[in-house]
């Protein structure tokens, strides 16, 4: 192929809940389909992130006691070259816990602060344990279209004025359950609260990703379309489960 | 006088939960194995406790996360060939409501238990209705199966699922038993939470070991210090022979052990066990290693009531598979063998075992988000369906999550391409009429669309529905 990316999967062994591995099948399955081959390098705790060496970043979401444990990987090992990366225009999807590490920082129910990369001018605040957790079926508006997942989160994310929402919530909770905000953009880095997985479901935004990667590298990130039939169904009846009420809200 | 009248309302309760499920027999509505549990704890609140004490051999409790039913019944079975007489919550009820109902059937109307110095409860027991269980039943032994992901959703993260066995253990009277999976890095490390006897569980028989650890891996970290544990083998996703370099803490000593496992394509499952009562030749007619760990969880469990060994290999021998779990139909001239599979370790097993096997498997994969099943769906992307390439014949998607199902597939680029149809009753109809005949069609249903394929079969007239099963 003459084509090719490189993607950085970040901890793959740590940040990994449900499902996260799903974008990784989707985005090497549509380069491919494009001629596109895609290189994944999985970068773990202590190795280092090459910033000019990668067109894409993919960092997933983890239970509580992973994310500390990557959290302090990141800033010390990681955090420089992936601010370098996004300063350089390289696309990062950061899904979940990994969208709360790239904020600011991670305010927990007790206890100190967990500073973030500040990636995104974000910061997440969990508001004690009787709070409730958001947890459903999602869609949200974006760029026209909708994007479909599913959330599980108990932080809520507040975003600053330099970061703009990535989509608008139609049915879920998003960011934090009142703003009707969901993830952030910044550069070329998206974060978002939504698995399911994210990018099978949602082939355009897959697509957008690979798109703007491989304009960053080759000028021109025209993509021929795929066959997505099967993909825009499971998305359509994603949609149709979150808006149709839940029997137990 | 404060006595009679609590007399009065255990009979009371214990005849409301018998109405109620002769009610919903009658009405067939299910098996009535959760509403009268419920109906009696209404009338008489704490009702499985002093049900409870009725039972002469006292109780055992299986927990965990994939295993649990299968575990239990091969317990059942075993401690009915010692000559004890089970009461079993055998029909998948493992919430509180499920055990009451489970007792209040064995009870007289005026909630004694008949012939009480022969009975001992088995009970499977969710995860998370662990800790109430343990406290309001006071169980002898304990059983862990294994500790995996499964419907985050409801059950919030693993670690806290094993923060709540860990609480609750630490609270149990050191009278307690409790038996463990060594090869589970995550269940055996209860051990430093428990006060009683333990015993441990595992298999030694390293030709069963697969390459490396699975993506569905879920303990691969020390929970002491915090290093990566090294293994020497892996059975399946994190179960096997671990080590943490840095600690030291390792896979205990199993007294329980599989010494040679054998598993011919076609079943059942031949397993050398050695135990502190002797030696065991087990024979289960199920398929994969996962099933092997169920019996060594139930010889473990033998051996921690007592049992002798002739009565843990008889036991074994007379097991059938409990509803849905794994279940031969004959419908139409073709074979149709139902797995149950509901979490990406347990999904797993299933595959591995399926492509063990040689030639093409005609499959239908049955995805639900029902409460029961994890509303999340994602769990499926954690799954190697990418094994079965080459190995499939005709390959369905249904249930109400179809289209996830038949993507997850497509993106495991298998061939031939997924059929979708979303109407479990015409998708199996049609994988059936696809499925050559005397040939077999393999249904992998979650939870819930299990109990679907149940009821459309005995619609189709096979089979008993599963509460007339004992």
């Amino acid at each position: 192929m003459e084509l090719s990316l490189r993607l950085a999967h970040l901890y793959p062994k740590q940040m990994n809940l449900y499902g996260d591995r799903g974008n990784i099948i989707c985005l090497r399955r549509r380069c491919a389909a494009r001629g596109i081959e895609l290189a994944v390098d999985e970068l773990e705790v202590g190795e280092p992130l090459d910033p000019t060496g990668c067109d894409l970043v993919f960092i997933g979401g983890a239970q509580d006691r992973e994310q500390r444990r990557v959290a302090a990987d990141l800033l010390a090992a990681k955090g420089e070259a992936l601010r370098q990366a996004v300063d350089a225009g390289v696309v990062v999807l950061a899904v979940c816990g990994g969208y709360q590490l790239l904020g600011r920082y991670y305010r927990p129910a007790a206890g100190e602060d967990l500073p973030g990369l500040g990636i995104f001018d974000a910061w997440t605040v969990h508001p004690g344990p009787t709070a409730k957790r958001f947890i459903g079926n999602v869609v949200v508006r974006w760029q026209g279209a909708t994007l479909v997942g599913f959330e599980n989160h108990g932080g809520r994310t507040f975003l600053g004025a330099a970061a703009r929402p990535l989509a608008r919530v139609i049915a879920g909770y998003g960011n934090n359950g009142r703003d009707g905000t969901e993830g952030a953009v910044q550069a070329n880095a998206f974060g978002t609260y939504l698995h399911g997985s994210l990018l099978p479901k949602n082939p355009r935004f897959a697509d957008h990703l690979i798109a703007l990667a491989l304009a960053r590298k080759c000028g021109q990130g025209e993509l021929p379309l795929l066959d997505d039939a099967l993909e825009e169904q499971a998305h359509a009846e994603a949609v149709r489960l979150a808006v149709k009420k839940p029997i137990f809200a | 006088m404060t006595k009679l009248v609590a007399g009065l309302r255990t009979a009371a309760a214990v005849s409301t939960a018998k109405l109620a499920a002769a009610f919903s027999r009658r009405l067939g509505l299910g098996g009535g194995t959760a509403l009268p549990g419920l109906m009696a704890e209404a009338v008489a609140p704490g009702l499985a406790s002093r049900l409870v004490a009725e039972l002469g051999r006292g109780c055992l409790l299986v927990t965990g996360t994939n295993g649990k039913t299968t575990t239990a019944r091969l317990v059942r079975n075993i401690v009915r060939a010692a000559g004890y007489s089970p009461v079993h919550n055998g029909a998948g009820s493992n919430m509180m409501r499920g055990i009451t109902a489970a007792l209040s059937e064995a009870a007289d109307p005026l909630g004694r238990v008949p012939q009480g110095e022969r009975r001992l409860g088995v009970f499977e027991v969710d995860e998370a209705t662990l800790p109430e269980a343990a406290e309001a039943l006071g169980p002898r032994v304990i059983v862990f199966t294994n500790l995996f992901r499964d419907q985050l959703d409801r059950y919030g993260e693993v670690d806290s699922v094993a923060a709540l066995w860990r609480e609750a253990l630490a609270g149990l009277p050191p009278a307690v038993t409790v038996v463990l999976n060594a090869d589970d890095p995550g269940v055996a490390s209860l051990a430093e939470a428990c006060r009683g006897t333990i015993v441990f569980y595992g298999v030694a028989d390293t030709a069963c070991a697969v390459g490396g650890l699975e993506h569905a891996a879920d303990a691969r970290w020390c929970p002491a210090c915090g290093h990566e544990y090294a293994y020497s083998a892996v059975f399946y996703g994190h179960v096997g022979h671990w080590a943490c370099s840095t600690c030291g803490r390792s896979r205990p000593a199993a007294q329980v052990e599989a010494v040679r496992v054998e598993q011919p394509a076609a079943g059942p499952l031949g397993v050398l066990v050695t135990t502190p009562v002797g030696r065991l030749e087990l024979s289960l007619p199920l398929i994969g290693l996962y099933n092997v760990y169920n019996a060594l969880a139930a010889a473990a469990a033998a051996v921690a009531l007592g049992v002798e060994a002739a009565a843990v290999q008889e036991g074994v021998a007379s097991f059938t598979a409990a509803f849905g779990r794994q279940e031969r139909f004959e419908v139409r001239g073709r074979e149709v063998q139902t797995i149950l599979a509901k979490n990406p370790a347990g999904l797993n097993q299933v595959l591995r075992a399926l492509v063990a096997e040689s030639g093409p498997k005609n499959l239908l994969f049955l995805l639900n988000d029902d409460i029961a099943d994890g509303r999340d769906v994602s769990w499926i992307w954690d799954v190697d369906f990418e094994m079965l390439a080459g190995h499939t014949g005709l390959l369905l998607a249904s249930g109400r999550r179809a289209a996830d199902m038949a993507l997850r597939l497509k993106y495991a680029g298998l061939d031939p391409d997924p059929v979708l149809e979303g109407n479990v009753e015409r998708a199996l109809a049609r994988a059936l009429s696809l499925t050559p005949e005397l040939g077999t069609l393999y249904v992998v249903p979650t939870y819930t669309a299990m109990l679907q394929v149940r009821r459309i079969l005995a619609r189709w007239g096979r089979r008993p529905q599963f509460w007339e099963e004992t």
